[in-house]
């Protein structure tokens, strides 16, 4: 029987060793709730299973060629990764609670830990969250409990999901949430002015921002801090290869999600949300959290540590609910950054503006194509006008072979004929002059 | 061992990155570009696999160990839902294609999956309907909880209060509070389940809802369940059923027929998708019918062309808990572990794993303390009390003497309802060879125990490293290598 290794007669002894039956062991059970037998098909065998969703998989359009972004990226991701993961010592082990037998896992998430700090320049990391927008949210509620205020005041530049995805986190809770609308594309300065006050807990912007606008949020920092207020930066680890980061810009809070680091789009997830702070703020953090010690013999080793904040200690008393992380994509994010090291992770950081430079360059040139926003920088991914509906438009280039953009008009009312378009380094000069062709064709 | 960040040389690189080959470099602003690069290490691949390839070899995992900790269901994750989760079709699909003009058309494989698996659990379950979305089991508690104050919001029911019984898993107290709800915790009575009696006298019109674990962390099926159910219902409450025992009872008695009104399941459990060191996991929530325009958006449905398709336009729904459609990768794996097993697979595995855990109780019930004799369900709980008061060997002498044996411990110290608590789940995957050479181990540590305490308490000796100093981790917080280069 397939993943049951006892045979009948192995059963059948044991079940005298126990002086009862198969029955007798379900006794407990009123006869009455019992369920008859379950209305699911018989089993099928490894193979059958392989070739029915084989076949599934194959109704899956994933031979378009990719200009969707919008947080969630087509990146290369190098084949040692898979490889490692999938080590069943990694990947069959659970949450680190036996440290002796778990310092594989526990070294990994030190690493990461350590690697997310100095990605983003800021002090501590947490081992992970389930995505970039629980992560905003779990950021949210480590200001709303650091600050004791319940004002939150978001820029409608932070992607849309995770603002849709904060709108339902806090339903329940008694707070004041706040957004800003974007100005020219970034983060609105007069209204975040205009909001900023001693009931703010914090402020929560995003950089590159969701139409790949480019920011400095340092002035922000400077005001929300000097109202005694924090602000959470939700960022794009592949932007970091080169951009400013949110610890230079003075952020209290990181957030972001990780999926550009080595780990396939799978529509929607497993994902990573990372999170990292101030020291001032270590030991609000959410989630598990790893920490270098010394074993009895004076050896190095590695334990999960601050675990006073957490759920299975404090109960209705923890900082979150959260008992577990992201670990196998956390390891995938680790590996990711190893491989590509400090010049090759830069590289690509450059390599994917570059392509959306010239993207951006090329699609202007078709006429009735305009840039939405003035003169700003972006990064990988930018927005532009097309005449008529843009959802028509990239219907339209479905048909034509190109996942072609997003069209904003879902998530902005005054958007209509946009189309935020994702550039990565896996796009090639040839790809981008087709999609160019292919859009002059159908507008 | 050496971190990753030591074993740096200046000048090497894992992968090197595709040429360019696009005209230009874009040169931005100085003012956004950050001042010095993220000082990762650099390293050959081979370096890498070498490092991750050594680490991986400090760890227990299924494949390598018997990993009987309780509550976790760790049983065998088959290599073949790997295989289908890697595939391209499904790997390489990008989420935010449905939400394209026609875009669900492209999509029809992975809705697919997401439909016939929310057909397959409403089946195991007897609920309603489901959402994939939660990531975990825990961030399906919170989903749960939000249902229910969406469901008293909508009846105008001012409700504070959610009850857990004393064996619960901290996040279920933990969920509810991050909630807004206040939390009550129901005292257990003499056989171990909740005390009918006392959740009576605790009954009022601010019972928003209770949290329930059945069996429960014990191991122990309440009997009284159905009267459970009706008592909360009775003020307009909701029950929730937290999934994480459902290996105990699967094809036997279903939560939506006792009547449950929400359900997580814990894929990572009960549908063998693997733990991954502490996650990804996937935690569904079901609900009754009364519930399911609380679901969150979106939700997958067939039209009646036999396409599928999602629905967002919810009125009554809690929203977005998740960007997407939750995990789906995990979901897919866990489908195709349902599709396997086949009906009378899922009996196969509650009832072995039922089989295979009072067989460790029958076993070691004569050398450990049990405080709860009868027939137990996926997993048993004992108690190293008497082994700590005859020889000062305490639960966690005993984990640790286990790990020198090649097992992975039992979950230690929990339900907190037990002193000095072993929680044993062996679940069905395991053979009875292995079972008897777990027992035999653990009646050996009580020899060892008796004769030999001291070993017991410098064990682990055979892994990379000894018992860790714990308090000092906490009092003085290493959780970041120092970056000599950083600012």
């Amino acid at each position: 029987m397939p993943f049951i290794a006892n045979t009948d007669q192995q059963r059948q002894e044991m079940l005298e060793l126990l002086n009862t039956t198969m029955d007798g062991l379900f006794a407990d059970i009123p006869e009455e709730l019992r369920c008859g037998e379950l209305k699911l098909p018989t089993g099928i065998s490894q193979q059958e299973v392989q070739e029915y969703i084989g076949e599934l998989a194959k109704k899956n359009k994933t031979e378009l060629t990719c200009f969707v972004g919008g947080g969630f990226y087509d990146h290369y991701i190098p084949a040692a990764i898979g490889a490692l993961v999938s080590r069943g010592e990694f990947s069959t082990a659970y949450t680190p609670y036996q440290p002796e037998t778990s310092q594989g896992t526990l070294q990994a998430i030190y690493e990461y830990q350590s690697m997310i700090c100095r990605l983003t320049e800021m002090d501590v990391s947490n081992a992970s969250l389930y995505d970039g927008g629980t992560a905003i949210y779990e950021a949210v509620v480590m200001a709303l409990a650091s600050t004791k205020r319940n004002k939150i005041i978001i820029d409608d530049s932070v992607n849309p999901i995770y603002r849709k995805m904060l709108e339902s986190y806090t339903t329940n809770l008694n707070i004041e949430l706040v957004t800003t609308k974007n100005n020219d594309g970034m983060a609105n300065r007069d209204e975040l002015k205009a909001q900023i006050d001693d009931k703010t807990a914090a402020v929560v912007v995003q950089n590159p921002n969701f139409f790949g606008c480019i920011d400095d949020f340092t002035d922000i920092a400077e005001l929300v801090h000097a109202n005694k207020g924090l602000l959470i930066a939700s960022c794009y680890p592949t932007a970091l290869g080169i951009l400013k980061t949110p610890g230079a810009m003075g952020a209290d809070i990181v957030t972001g999600e990780g999926q550009c680091l080595g780990l396939p789009l799978s529509f929607g997830g497993p994902y990573l949300g990372f999170m990292a702070t101030t020291k001032a703020f270590m030991r609000k953090i959410p989630g598990r959290v790893v920490g270098r010690t010394k074993d009895v013999h004076g050896n190095d080793g590695f334990v999960l540590t601050l675990q006073t904040r957490e759920q299975h200690i404090r109960r209705e008393k923890a900082t979150s609910n959260i008992c577990s992380n992201e670990a196998l994509c956390a390891l995938s994010a680790l590996i990711y950054m190893s491989l590509m090291g400090k010049e090759g992770f830069k590289q690509i950081s450059q390599l994917c503006a570059d392509k959306a430079s010239y993207a951006y360059k090329r699609l202007r040139q078709i006429e009735g194509v305009t840039p939405r926003f003035g003169a700003q920088w972006f990064y990988n991914e930018f927005v532009i006008d097309v005449p008529g509906n843009a959802a028509e438009v990239v219907n339209k280039l479905i048909e034509k072979g190109f996942a072609a953009g997003f069209p904003l008009s879902r998530y902005y009312d005054d958007m209509d004929n946009s189309i935020l378009i994702a550039v990565t380094e896996k796009r090639t000069k040839q790809q981008i002059g087709m999609l160019a062709e292919a859009l002059e064709a159908v507008i | 061992m050496k971190l990753i960040f030591d074993k740096s040389v200046p000048g090497r690189c894992g992968v090197m990155p595709a040429k360019s080959d696009v005209p230009t470099s874009v040169n931005l602003k100085p003012e956004l570009l950050r001042n010095q690069d993220a000082q990762f290490p650099e390293l050959s691949e081979l370096d890498v696999v070498r490092h991750f390839t050594d680490l991986s070899n400090k760890n227990f995992g299924v494949d390598t160990n018997f990993y009987p900790l309780g509550s976790c269901t760790m049983k065998y994750n088959p290599k073949v839902s790997e295989l289908i989760a890697s595939d391209t079709g499904f790997a390489n699909l990008h989420p935010l294609l449905p939400q394209l003009r026609g875009g669900g058309m492209l999509t029809q494989g992975a809705l697919q999956v997401i439909y016939e698996t929310d057909m397959q659990l409403r089946e195991i379950t007897g609920m309603a309907g489901f959402t994939m979305q939660p990531m975990a089991g825990a961030h399906g508690e919170l989903t749960g909880i939000m249902i229910i104050a969406a469901y008293h919001r909508a009846n105008g029911n001012k409700k504070t209060t959610i009850l857990v019984p004393d064996t619960a898993h901290g996040t279920n107290p933990a969920s509810a509070a991050i909630a807004g709800y206040s939390v009550k915790t129901v005292p257990s009575n003499k056989d171990g389940v909740m005390d009918f009696d006392a959740l009576q006298e605790m009954m009022d019109d601010e019972v928003a809802g209770l949290m329930l674990t059945c069996p429960n962390t014990l191991g122990l099926f309440n009997p009284e369940i159905k009267r459970i159910c009706d008592l909360i219902h009775s003020v307009d409450g909701l029950v929730y059923y937290d999934g994480a025992n459902l290996n105990a009872v699967m094809g036997k008695v279903r939560p939506g027929d006792i009547g449950f009104d929400i359900v997580h399941l814990n894929l990572h459990k009960t549908f063998a998708t693997p733990h991954g060191g502490g996650g990804p996991g996937a935690g569904p929530v079901g609900v009754d019918e009364k519930l399911l325009g609380f679901l969150p958006v979106s939700l997958v449905v067939k039209r009646d062309d036999g396409t599928f398709a999602l629905e967002y336009n919810r009125e009554k729904s809690i929203g977005y808990i998740a960007p997407f459609y939750g995990n789906f990768a995990i979901v897919l794996r866990a489908y195709a572990y349902i599709l396997m097993l086949g009906k009378e697979g899922c009996l196969r595995v509650s009832e072995n794993a039922v089989l295979n855990a009072n067989y460790i109780k029958e076993r070691l019930k004569g050398h450990y303390d049990l405080p709860y004799r009868q027939v137990c369900k996926h997993e048993c709980v004992f108690s190293a009390g008497n082994l700590l008061t005859k020889y000062g060997i305490s639960a966690l002498d005993i984990a640790k003497g286990l790990i020198d044996a090649g097992f992975h411990p039992p979950t230690m110290y929990f339900p907190m309802t037990v002193r000095e608590a072993l929680m044993v789940e062996p679940t069905e995957t395991e053979s009875k060879e292995t079972l008897d050479k777990f027992c035999d181990a653990m009646i050996d540590l009580t020899e060892i125990a008796k004769n030999n305490p001291e070993q017991l308490k410098a064990a682990p000796i055979s892994t990379p490293v000894g018992r860790l100093d714990e308090a000092t981790a906490a009092r003085k917080p290493n959780i970041s290598y120092n970056c000599p280069l950083c600012g």
